[in-house]
């Protein structure tokens, strides 16, 4: 049987917009491009502007990893001005990174990727009380009822009578789905169920930040004001709804998210041993605790496991990351083949693929706008599993237990975290510590009001007169989707150099000069045993692609010429 | 949902399945097709008779289906339709299985590839109505924004050829927004730059708030044309008053209370944040009304100034975001003053704020005729030399 030329595009339930390109022979994938066909040239729009401006803009990068970005830049100003923040602003953060982080990762697995291992379809054909005896034996959810899920039943085969709408083309009756029908429409429900917490959750951003997708931050600190004594400021009220919402999200991961992840990867065990990629994982702290400057922060301090050994925990050196452009779109001076690091990059767009419409990229040596960045020459995995699999290299005796748990009822070791079900695991196991810490972080915030310590600003440093001439500095942060960095230079008050490292830029790279992969190629196309049984209905390969949770429009940026050549009218 | 009306039109069935239900024979319900027909034929005066037209009403009506919708996702965040999935007013679920047959949505729709390409297709061949968010980079041949091998231009010229109605969602399908600031590397343009010979409605914000972007799509539902428009043409219903006139800060503001620095005394007593640079008296958006996430609060309210991101070109002009507005005079008293000098300074404030009035009602009729927001005159965005101070010192 002759190799096949497969081209995904677009690849859907993702956030911006990427192409797979595959080699496909006997039902296994040979070879795989990761095209990311989206630029916008945000860090070009930076330069020359207020610092103190920079998140609302890097912010824009993205709006489902909302409010990651505008943390980075505020911490890498932070970080140049030696600015230090009151610890109540610290907890605020934190409080408003890890709920994004959970309503993320939810959202990822019911919305994004369930519809993966999930028959729409078959679960019309479910018995909604079976379902409830399934749904009673897994989790003490109360509304997994007979009568509601009948009712969803009823609500989506009325619906799919009007028009299948987001449902239609499905790979429905596919082979590789393999749930029964009770298990589809429990987490049919359980979809649509999240939409609805997903909203009500989040309104902790609007409390503390005005709004969601892009709530506010501040360089400094946070602006809300807590006052106890006031109607608009952060006062009993506004407290109390957010234990109600932290209490709620909790509830949901632990009963309802947490459950469904284990009893649907049941079904699918071979998924532990394919999509194995990229050998080497980094992580720069504990999710949702970001850290300025020297990437130290969290409980668990930064670190990588390399090479496969993943009970030997190594320190990370920033100094390490090199990015490449030999497959992407970009020209610099020093040429194709020189990696550089994020301090040194002078890189302009340069668009040398086909004019669109066009059939096919990866003919030709560069296939995407996505730079690749490299660790000491090693692509690398960031995101959940990188996250816990370095706990565990660190022994960090919490996570060790949680991931003890249930890798005993997947039955694997930790290597099998580095698969594609292994980072849709991670994820979910990440969220039930993360709603831990959820709780830990807000007692810590309460006790501070309590002590009258409500601080949320520090302003010393507040006007660019009290700035050094030149300044430089770093902001690290764990995104949902892994680690990333932002790296600011000042000048006279002005950006006169801006660069994000950003999770889905490590993730979805392509080819180095050495030719080694990216880590969505190789999860692909990396060990020759990839399934594809149908290219017209290619479901194995979304399953692997979305275990990523690829975020396109972060993993495409652009670093700023050095010297500060370019004129931007701000006023 | 419940059907509220026993027995009435369930969303998932058709009419024709519905009259059926209802104990309405075919042979009825083509009779009566038929005596519509002959009504609408004898007003038109068709040539054809009626019975022609008697059949295509039978076959439209019997296979009636909710409206279908595609929704492009451009050269953009995904925040603009992350925002959506928060709407209080029309649920996601609600909007998505009952109101409408979202046919193409890359974030939601189950199938990738050549089965997404072949829905699309299928669906922009019929009528349908379009909402796109993102802009559309016209640099490089379009190759900063492709799908499915194809440019974002392209493809949002054949979405538009049958759509009965054109929604820009969030600043950069209106405008380009973040990437078209300068210096605007990949060309973005927002959608009326493109499709110049029809109406595009603007829902604008970065993004905007859940209600209003489903809401719009509602009122299109439910009445068959679109809002009301202003003159960037954005539904009044929405963006038709400024935030400043509906501010829970705005009394301070009349008083001369506002907070000098972030988190200081006044900002802790909920004073106006003007002087921290908020746009609210440049920007015309609900934020106030209807405030963000079901109507929990928003940046004002929660302590960060207004950054104008319903306005145009908010990254270029209303930026440094930490500079105050410039042009009128403020009182710069704080709250601690005596009655008598409060009096006083809310006179002022007031002769301030109606000058702020005025000029913000000036740019929004120069922009209603003139539609280029390059062109337009920026006195109160932030163009003219520090006058600020000057406004200082006067009070």
């Amino acid at each position: 049987m002759a190799r096949e030329r497969i081209v995904i595009d677009p690849i859907t339930r993702i956030e911006g917009h990427l192409r797979i390109e595959l080699e496909s022979e006997g039902g296994r994938i040979g070879n795989a491009w990761a095209c990311a066909t989206q630029f916008r040239g945000i860090e070009r729009v930076l330069q020359g502007r207020d610092p103190r401006d920079a998140w609302a803009f890097a912010q824009r990068i993205c709006g489902v990893c909302t409010g990651v970005h505008a943390i980075a830049s505020v911490r890498a100003v932070e970080d140049a001005i030696k600015c230090k923040i009151p610890p109540c602003a610290e907890l605020i953060r934190s409080l408003v990174s890890g709920m994004a982080t959970l309503q993320d990762h939810v959202m990822h697995f019911y919305h994004l990727h369930a519809l993966d291992w999930v028959d729409v379809m078959s679960a019309l054909k479910a018995d909604p009380a079976a379902t409830s005896r399934l749904a009673a034996s897994l989790s003490p959810w109360p509304n997994n009822s007979a009568t509601w899920f009948r009712e969803v039943q009823k609500r989506v085969a009325d619906s799919a009578g009007g028009g299948l709408g987001i449902f239609a083309g499905g790979y429905w009756g596919h082979p590789a789905y393999r749930l029964p029908p009770e298990a589809n429409l429990m987490a049919l429900a359980h979809y649509l169920e999240a939409l609805s917490w997903q909203r009500e959750i989040i309104r902790l951003h609007t409390i503390f930040a005005g709004k969601n997708p892009h709530p506010n931050y501040l360089v400094g600190g946070m602006a809300c004001s807590i006052n106890l004594d006031n109607q608009i400021a952060i006062n009993r009220v506004r407290l109390d709804e957010i234990a109600g919402m932290i209490d709620q999200a909790r509830r949901f991961v632990l009963e309802v998210y947490y459950p469904d992840v284990l009893a649907i990867a049941s079904f699918y065990p071979e998924y532990a041993a394919i999509g194995v990629s990229s050998p080497t994982l980094l992580a720069t702290g504990e999710s949702a605790y970001s850290c300025s400057g020297a990437p130290a922060g969290g409980v668990v301090p930064a670190g990588l496991v390399l090479d496969g050994d993943y009970g030997t925990p190594h320190p990370f050196d920033p100094k390490k990351i090199a990015e490449f452009i030999s497959s992407a779109w970009y020209s610099q001076p020093e040429g194709d083949r020189q990696g550089l690091h994020p301090w040194q990059g002078r890189t302009e767009p340069n668009y040398t693929g086909p004019k669109p419409p066009f059939k096919e990229l990866s003919d030709h040596p560069k296939y995407t706008w996505c730079k690749a960045p490299r660790y000491d020459g090693r692509a690398v995995q960031v995101g959940p599993n990188a996250r816990i699999m370095v706990a565990c290299a660190q022994g960090h005796a919490e996570t060790v237990g949680l991931a003890g748990e249930g890798l005993a009822r997947l039955g694997g070791g930790v290597a099998a975290l580095n698969s594609t079900l292994g980072r849709t695991y991670c994820r979910a196991l990440e969220s039930v510590l993360l709603a831990r810490r959820m709780d830990q972080w807000f007692a810590q915030l309460n006790e501070r009001i309590r002590s009258g310590d409500v601080a949320t600003f520090n302003p010393e440093l507040w006007e660019p007169s009290s700035w050094p001439r030149q300044a430089q500095g770093t902001g690290f942060m764990e995104a949902a989707r892994g680690t990333l960095s932002h790296w600011i230079e000042i000048e006279n008050g002005r950006i006169s150099r801006y660069q994000a490292v950003v999770p889905s830029t490590w993730n979805s790279s392509g080819r180095d000069p050495g030719g080694q992969m990216g880590p969505f190629e190789q999860a692909l196309a990396g060990d020759g045993k990839h399934p594809l049984s149908d290219p017209k209905r290619p479901i194995e390969v979304l399953r692997t692609i979305h275990s990523f949770d690829p975020c396109e429009s972060c993993a495409v940026h652009l670093l700023v010429p050095g010297g500060g050549g370019v004129e931007v009218k701000v006023q | 949902m419940k059907d509220p009306v026993e027995g009435g039109w369930s969303r998932g069935e058709t009419f024709e399945e519905f009259l059926s239900r209802r104990g309405v024979s075919r042979r009825e319900f083509l009779t009566f097709c038929g005596r519509m027909a002959a009504c609408f034929a004898a007003a038109a005066a068709l040539p054809g008779g009626s019975h022609a037209l008697a059949e295509e009403m039978a076959q439209k009506l019997s296979g009636a289906r909710r409206p279908s919708v595609i929704y492009l996702q451009l050269q953009e965040c995904t925040g603009c339709l992350e925002s959506l999935l928060r709407s209080g007013s029309s649920p996601i679920d609600r909007l998505v299985l009952e109101q409408v047959s979202l046919d193409y949505n890359e974030l939601l729709m189950a199938p990738s590839g050549s089965a997404a390409e072949e829905v699309l297709r299928e669906a922009a061949a019929k009528p349908h109505l379009l909402l796109v968010n993102g802009s559309v980079p016209l640099g490089y041949d379009g190759a900063c924004c492709t799908i499915g091998g194809d440019s974002a231009a392209n493809i949002l010229r054949r979405a538009a050829q049958k759509a009965d109605a054109i929604m820009a969602v969030g600043a950069c399908a209106e405008y380009g927004c973040v990437q078209a600031a300068s210096p605007n590397l990949t060309g973005a343009v927002g959608v009326s730059d493109v499709i110049t010979d029809r109406p595009v409605v603007n829902i604008s914000g970065c993004p905007p708030i859940a209600e209003t972007i489903t809401a719009t799509l509602t009122y299109y539902l439910a009445y068959g044309h679109p809002p009301p428009l202003d003159g960037m043409g954005r539904p009044l219903f929405a963006y038709g008053q400024r935030i400043h006139d509906k501010c829970p800060r705005r009394a301070s503001f009349d008083a001369g209370q506002f907070a000098e620095r972030f988190d200081d005394e006044n900002a802790r007593r909920g004073h106006c944040l003007y002087r921290l640079g908020c746009k609210g008296p440049a920007t015309f958006a609900p934020c106030a009304t209807l405030e963000w996430n079901l109507g929990q609060s928003f940046p004002i309210k929660a302590g960060h100034p207004c950054l104008g991101c319903t306005e145009r070109h908010f990254y270029d002009r209303m930026t440094p975001f930490y500079r105050r507005l410039p042009g009128f005079v403020v009182p710069g008293l704080g709250v601690e003053a005596t009655a008598n000098t409060i009096g006083a300074a809310a006179v002022v404030a007031s002769v301030g704020g109606v000058m702020v009035h005025s000029a913000a009602t000036v740019i929004a009729k120069k922009r209603a005729k003139k539609a280029q927001p390059e062109t337009l005159p920026l006195a109160v965005l932030g163009d003219k030399e520090k006058p600020e101070e000057e406004g200082d010192k006067r009070a």
